[in-house]
């Protein structure tokens, strides 16, 4: 649209206008690298094989969309919230009771597209649940109670066979199969996580421009001010838990799609902890971050094994390289690796006015 | 106390019910008809015991962590990790030596040495960044939980219990009369009561220290402000080290006790950091009575739980944790 817009002779003023109104809330598509990027997300099946494709960028998506609801609260909102993954697993568990698996005692045999809603509305119930609980309290006392809550989620689900199925979890999940296709094929679903996953990105993007995201940050950045302004700090809070909760447990549905089976252990503390870890390392000060840090930790945690065995390390450290590269970060760059970028190319080119959005704390 | 009863009569009435009870269950001969209903005495009676005395651990893991929490806002994640660091040592020295109560001393003196370089390395260079200072706490924890798995395994531990504290002890509790008339009181292992009757020691011990001593007023005047503190000329560096170090050690300890109570292995870090993040969210953040109420009540409800609805019992934990923060968000004995 821009394109044809520049090659006209004598643009209309009114064209122009929702021109500029565009890009002031769709920076994006003046970038040509995000054109690039979508380019080449769009025809990665043509270029990637089933593995890439589902254990890389299928898995990166999912991950990235998880840690993107972790960003949103953190970034815009200043709530570092640690039960963004027990969500997800809480909605995956839905899925499988609620839908149908291979432990028929359990799963109560609703179609997918019975089961699936119910899962995202309940989850974003737990989500919204446990924000209101967290927000009784503020600042860094919230990572303490999230991360509870993640915790006693997952030693409950260790714990509970009537719903959770103790320690095995629930394996052989159905997946959604209809117009003839199975959804759950390598390509179709690789489909669908892209899909959600840029849903998610531009509905955030969205929120974070809307009078609600810029509240939001109003409320992170000064919440007395705003409520003698007449906003309710706690109500936005919580908004953005239920909201935040959504995203979490579209994640959460496409990953218990993705691996058929969801046990304790994929809600267990330590892959709580590792959201996090996904999207500080990407940088939680814009959306785009949580992509980055998931891409980042899935190689790593991919290809981590070989490459420390090829140097003569033990293969088994990569945990270790996990904490090791976080604690650098963290260190180094409040910002993630985005932040590393822009400090980078910012002593390369001429300074660059930064674009408002999130930061830390 | 009395103020309390007079600003909160209806709070007051139902924990002097819910006391009295409690101690008839606990002294009285139990009637036929509630034995038929909730099962025999003795299982209430081990699990009241174990929950306290799970307390008492309870307390010795999270009385550092919010000690370093009240003084320096740093919250610890990494608390779990020293706590099984300190349990390893601990079982490391007990089989290299024999002797138990050396293995509390190493691993109070080596706990102790990681917090003062963590202190000194570490936070001391992000000082007032709250999040930052979290985020690196959960880091570190990541490293030594890995660490440790590289050094000691994915093996189970268990710490040998000392000659002299194994056995059972006769305790002055009716469990039942037998028809003949003979009255059976309860056998209660020895050493889970001696590393009660220790922890309580130190209980009163840190109270001590805190309310009586000179650095104990330095302390507590730290936790109320530390900015006024370090104007008033008190070399507040130093202070923060102690407390580090303290804190530390006393997770350290702890991890001996948990390596004698029951076992040590990984994953235990994440158990007992979950632990002290309860209490310390029930009891007040950066209280020591606190801490001591807060972990009798998780410890019991952990242990009645697990007795009497076994599948569910964390989310008795979990329930109370969320009608204290819905009634009390600060914690119960906070101040603020």
């Amino acid at each position: 649209m821009s394109l044809l817009q520049s090659t006209q002779f004598r643009p209309d003023p009114s064209a122009n206008a929702t021109r500029r109104a565009l890009i002031r809330t769709w920076p994006e598509f003046q970038n040509p690298a995000a054109w690039l990027v979508a380019l080449i997300l769009v025809i990665m099946p043509l270029i990637a094989n089933g593995f890439f494709l589902i254990e890389i960028f299928a898995t990166t998506l999912i991950l990235g969309i998880i840690a993107l609801s972790l960003m949103f609260l953190a970034g815009y909102g200043g709530m570092v919230s640690l039960m963004q993954l027990t969500i997800a697993g809480f909605a995956g568990y839905m899925v499988a009771v609620f839908g149908m698996s291979g432990n028929a005692n359990i799963s109560l045999g609703w179609p997918w597209w019975l089961a699936t809603p119910m899962a995202l509305a309940l989850a974003t119930l737990f989500g919204t649940l446990g924000g209101a609980l967290a927000v009784r309290t503020e600042g860094i006392y919230t990572i303490m109670i999230t991360l509870a809550i993640g915790a006693a989620f997952y030693y409950f689900t260790n714990q509970n066979w009537a719903i959770f199925n103790g320690h095995t979890g629930i394996n052989t999940v159905a997946t959604p199969h209809f117009w003839g296709v199975d959804w759950r094929s390598d390509i179709a679903f690789y489909y669908v996580t892209l899909g959600v996953a840029a849903i998610c990105y531009f509905a955030v993007q969205h929120v974070s421009r809307a009078p609600f995201g810029l509240a939001l940050q109003g409320v992170r950045d000064n919440s007395r001010r705003m409520a003698a302004l007449g906003f309710d700090p706690n109500a936005h809070r919580i908004a953005a838990y239920a909201f935040a909760a959504f995203i979490a447990a579209l994640g959460g549905v496409l990953q218990v799609w993705n691996y058929r089976q969801i046990s304790p252990g994929s809600v267990s503390v330590g892959a709580c902890i590792d959201v996090l870890i996904i999207a500080v390392v990407g940088g939680i000060t814009r959306p785009i971050g949580p992509f980055i840090g998931a891409l980042i930790f899935v190689l790593l945690r991919t290809f981590a094994l070989d490459v420390l065995i090829k140097f003569g390390l033990d293969g088994n450290r990569f945990r270790l390289l996990i904490g090791l590269g976080f604690l650098a970060i963290v260190f180094w760059s409040s910002d993630g690796v985005i932040g590393l970028w822009e400090r980078w190319r910012r002593r390369n080119a001429s300074p660059t006015q930064r674009s408002g959005g999130g930061r830390l704390g | 106390m009395a103020r309390f009863i007079e600003r909160h009569p209806a709070w007051a009435l139902i924990v002097i019910i819910a006391v009295a009870v409690l101690l008839w269950l606990v002294f009285a001969i139990w009637p036929p008809g509630l034995e038929a209903a909730i099962g025999r005495k003795r299982v209430f009676l081990n699990a009241v015991l174990n929950g306290i005395t799970l307390g008492g651990l309870y307390f010795l893991v999270a009385s550092g962590f919010t000690l370093i929490f009240g003084l320096m806002r740093n919250v610890n994640l990494a608390h779990g990790s020293l706590y099984l660091f300190g349990g390893y040592i601990g079982y490391a020295v007990s089989t290299w030596t024999g002797s138990w109560i050396l293995s509390f001393i190493v691993a109070f003196i080596a706990v102790a040495l990681v917090g003062v370089i963590l202190q000194l390395a570490v936070f001391r260079r992000m000082e007032g960044q709250d999040l930052r200072q979290t985020m690196v706490t959960i880091g570190l924890s990541i490293v030594f939980a890995d660490l440790m798995l590289w050094v000691f395994g994915g093996d189970f531990y268990q710490v040998q219990t000392p000659a002299w504290l194994i056995g059972p002890v006769q305790l002055p509790l009716l469990t039942a009369i037998k028809s003949s008339g003979e009255p059976v009181y309860l056998q209660y292992p020895l050493v889970r009561l001696v590393i009660f009757l220790a922890s309580v020691v130190i209980g009163v011990a840190m109270w001590l220290a805190l309310n009586r001593t000179r650095i104990g007023m330095i302390v507590r005047a730290g936790v109320d402000d530390r900015d006024i503190l370090a104007a008033t000329g008190v070399r507040i560096q130093l202070v923060f080290v102690l407390v580090f170090a303290l804190g530390a050690g006393l997770a350290g300890i702890a991890g001996v006790v948990g390596g004698t109570f029951q076992s040590l292995s990984p994953g235990e870090d994440t158990r007992f950091l979950l632990a002290s993040l309860v209490v310390v969210i029930v009891g007040g953040m950066g209280s020591i009575p606190g801490a001591a109420l807060g972990a009798v009540i998780i410890g019991l409800a952990e242990q009645l739980g697990s007795v009497y609805i076994p599948t569910y019992a964390i989310v008795v934990t979990f329930l109370i944790m969320v009608l204290v923060l819905a009634v009390r968000p600060q914690g119960l004995l906070a101040r603020r």
